[in-house]
């Protein structure tokens, strides 16, 4: 994705510019752009080694597992067909917890973990519905000379088909993916680092404003899931 | 909003003084946890240096070109429609394919207008709250084989553009 990115900014770039007279423009921003590569990753190998040292300490004391532990009641918001036992539950406990500290390197692994766990439980499902319906069709052979056919009915009805088909997003992987994605960060720490570099008065003021507009997209996002889980589901 | 301004003065230091305290209560060698998490940190700095410089230059050469003006004006009339300002268009939809080049283009807007500018602080807002929706569906999904993505693409879509509006909305009234 990145390649075709890439490739078109180079592209579009040299081709317009000679189009338009600009060619001796983009030479300099080329050369000039380069060199604030090399000052930008100063300023961040400053601020951002900063921030991983402190969140290391954060890690290492516990004290993201024991955030993680306090996360139950938004999980039981969030996903509540998800079993109370589930190890799905720590694995995104430790993904959201991991996002809103800006620990992207922790949060990948135990999202990607989240989903595989996510995936086992639709599975489980599937096989868990596939008995009942064989069991429930089995008891319908049985009854059928002597039930009436409203009687079947509502059998059939008893074993509804809520899991998702193989290949296809469960309702709590598509709530996980949209919370996940409406972004969670607290501190945007390569935010203030680019915002000092190019020479802001003051780099941080955007974080109390972040935090609001970050609460507004994960609002949105917690709204759409709540909505769209209700509706759109399958839940007889 | 000063309310909010003042979360943006406190939040770092209480932060650092809560985890730090909270480790030095566990009685953990807060120093050496420190030094080995910042050179984790520095590592990280350095793995992306060669492509913030290949991003960089990329966004370099296109702004110089004047295409990004160009664009910015062609779309204008109706972005500006919706109370968004043309320049942050680019900014919004690279930000769901690639968050890199996404930052090349805000630098390239602090660079132009200042990062304590409207436009400075909404890009700064807008790339703090949203996240390349196209790049992590791909990466989760497919790490399980799901290719019916159901209602997710809609919700994290809803979600992206409530948090640009918000971002355009607050950098207004900072």
């Amino acid at each position: 994705m990145l390649n075709t990115i890439w490739a078109f900014m180079i592209i579009a770039g040299v081709v317009w510019a000679a189009l338009h007279g600009n060619i001796g423009a983009v030479t300099q921003g080329l050369l000039d752009s380069a060199a604030d590569a090399v000052s930008l990753c100063v300023t961040m190998l400053g601020v951002v080694s900063m921030w991983t040292g402190i969140l290391k300490i954060g890690e290492r004391s516990g004290l993201v597992d024991s955030l993680a532990r306090r996360m139950e009641p938004v999980l039981r918001f969030l996903f509540p067909r998800l079993p109370a036992d589930h190890p799905a539950r720590r694995s995104i406990a430790v993904n959201m917890i991991a996002n809103m500290l800006g620990l992207g390197w922790a949060a990948t692994p135990a999202g990607l973990q989240a989903m595989k766990e996510l995936a086992q439980l639709e599975e489980d499902r599937r096989r868990e519905e596939n008995r009942r319906w064989e069991e429930d069709s089995r008891r319908q052979e049985n009854r059928r000379q002597e039930e009436d056919s409203r009687r079947r009915e509502k059998c059939r009805g008893a074993a509804p088909r809520t899991a998702a088909p193989p290949g296809t997003a469960s309702r709590e992987m598509c709530t996980f993916l949209i919370i996940n994605i409406s972004s969670l960060q607290l501190i945007p720490v390569n935010m203030i680092a680019f915002r000092r570099q190019y020479g802001s008065a003051a780099p941080a003021a955007i974080v109390g404003p972040a935090i609001a507009a970050t609460a507004v997209s994960t609002l949105a996002a917690v709204l759409f899931c709540r909505a769209a889980g209700r509706t759109r589901g399958t839940e007889a | 909003m000063k309310f909010i301004l003042w979360i943006s003065d406190c939040l770092i230091p209480f932060t650092i003084l809560f985890i730090v305290g909270f480790g030095a209560l566990m009685r953990r060698p807060v120093y050496d946890d420190f030094a080995e998490g910042a050179k984790e940190g520095a590592k990280t700095v350095f793995g992306v240096f060669p492509t913030l410089i290949g991003l960089m230059t990329g966004v370099g050469a296109l702004s110089a070109s004047g295409l990004l003006d160009a664009l910015s004006g062609a779309l204008g009339r109706w972005i500006r429609a919706v109370g968004m300002p043309p320049q942050l268009v680019p900014v919004a939809v690279v930000k769901l394919f690639s968050s890199g080049a996404a930052t090349g283009l805000a630098l390239d807007i602090f660079k132009n207008y200042g990062p304590d500018s409207e436009l400075g602080l909404a890009a700064s807002l807008m790339l703090s709250c949203t996240e390349t929706v196209f790049y992590t569906m791909s990466i989760y999904f497919l790490s399980v084989n799901v290719k019916k993505t159901r209602y997710t693409l809609p919700g994290a879509l809803l979600a992206t553009a409530a948090g640009i509006a918000a971002s355009v909305f607050l950098a207004g009234r900072m």
